[in-house]
């Protein structure tokens, strides 16, 4: 049975695009077939962040049109097996597609792969419907900010009110020596002001934008890199494996906070 | 010099600073997402408090400078708190009659009974 799973945050600039295509490469790499959705019609990205935009022919619109059937709309990646991209049109806005149609092109997606994966664009209008229309699960992206996790209660509410139960959290770009002095929330923080269930913890690592920058999953990369396996980490969770968190504390900082640590427990 | 070894200080321990941004951002986020989840308005807000106060106030006197209406949430449950603080209570002859009597939130009934019982009291004493 495929699973249909939103990324979402509410916010912009949190990490969904991120997050969605490196955990479609993690689970690909886990010999799992995943469509990975670009619903963010007008603002693609999710081509760039798997350097897959120099293939892109179709797009979703092209799709709904008529003009190509669903299998010629999707970029198949080299480097993974099992792993496809439904790219969004660029040259449309967000209202140029309804939630009927989203439904329909993620339904039909979903008879052929075992992970449907929707990025979802920012915001709570129409492109956000059009994202949740067909999901029956959603993963949230937050940062440990007040803004992201104030936007990220608004859209679990939304997704409640919609029937989609199912909801985990990931917390991205977290900064241990930050929280350790107090000068950043938590995961724990966050994970008590927003009351869903914790499915991974991402650290603020420049390895990430420097996977970016090439186009390149982490999981790609150099796979004992922390990003890389915290990626890999909640792709297992959601095939419903336990993995502990990750220690991010460990081997960070500077000699000083680790003094710091030593005495102050 | 001494301002050297301060920074130092303050590098080595910095809980010290009294700046913890950490709790700042909790508790703003505590409060405005509960009244995000409750997305209920000002006014409405304001006659609830204003309603739930007369009922109050039939049978005890509150203190209207230091009492608080706040809404909280915890697991995803949100939740209404009032904090009034009692400066004395009404001792009100039966609570059931004064409820059947007292269906409206007409307040100076209350004071009516208040004068009742003290004639009754009055009354009381003078038949002892």
């Amino acid at each position: 049975m495929s699973r249909i799973i939103v990324v979402t945050s509410g916010k912009g600039g949190v990490g969904k695009t991120t997050t969605t295509s490196n955990l479609g490469a993690a689970l690909a790499k886990h010999n799992r077939s995943v469509a990975l959705i670009d619903a963010d019609f007008g603002l693609r990205n999710l081509d760039l962040l798997l350097g897959l935009e120099e293939r892109v022919v179709y797009t979703a619109i092209d799709v709904l049109a008529g003009e190509c059937r669903l299998a010629q709309a999707l970029v198949k990646d080299k480097r993974l097996k099992g792993l496809v991209l439904l790219p969004a049109a660029q040259n449309r806005n967000k209202e140029s597609v309804q939630p009927e149609q989203m439904k329909k092109i993620a339904t039909a997606l979903a008879k052929g792969y075992d992970y449907i994966l929707i990025d979802c664009p920012a915001g709570i209008e129409l492109g956000f419907r059009n994202a949740i229309s067909a999901a029956e699960e959603a993963l949230i992206v937050t940062t440990p900010e007040v803004a992201a996790v104030r936007d990220a209660d608004r859209v679990i509410g939304l997704l409640e009110a919609e029937g989609v139960n199912k909801i985990s959290l990931i917390v991205n770009r977290v900064k241990p020596l930050m929280v350790e002095e107090n000068k950043m929330m938590s995961v724990e923080d966050v994970l008590e002001l927003l009351g869903v269930p914790l499915i991974g913890v991402v650290p603020d690592d420049e390895k990430v934008i420097v996977a970016t920058n090439r186009g390149e999953p982490l999981v790609l990369g150099d796979i004992e890199s922390v990003p890389a396996k915290a990626y890999s980490n909640i792709a297992r969770r959601l095939e419903g494996e336990k993995v502990p968190f990750l220690d991010l504390m460990a081997n960070q900082g500077n000699i000083l906070s680790r003094l710091r640590r030593m005495f102050g427990g | 010099m001494l301002n050297m070894i301060k920074r130092f200080l303050e590098m080595l321990f910095p809980w010290n600073n009294n700046a913890n941004s950490r709790s700042h951002a909790k508790s703003r986020l505590q409060l405005i997402i509960a009244h995000d989840r409750a997305s209920i308005n000002p006014d409405i807000m304001e006659a609830m408090r204003k309603e739930i106060l007369d009922v109050v106030a039939r049978y005890v006197e509150v203190d209207r400078e230091e009492m608080k209406f706040s809404l909280s949430n915890d697991q995803r449950m949100t939740s209404l708190t009032a904090n009034l603080p009692i400066r004395q209570v009404k001792r009100i002859g039966d609570p059931k009659k004064q409820l059947k009597e007292d269906s409206s939130l007409d307040l100076p009934k209350i004071e009516i009974v208040e004068l009742d019982r003290e004639a009754n009291a009055n009354a009381n004493a003078q038949s002892k």
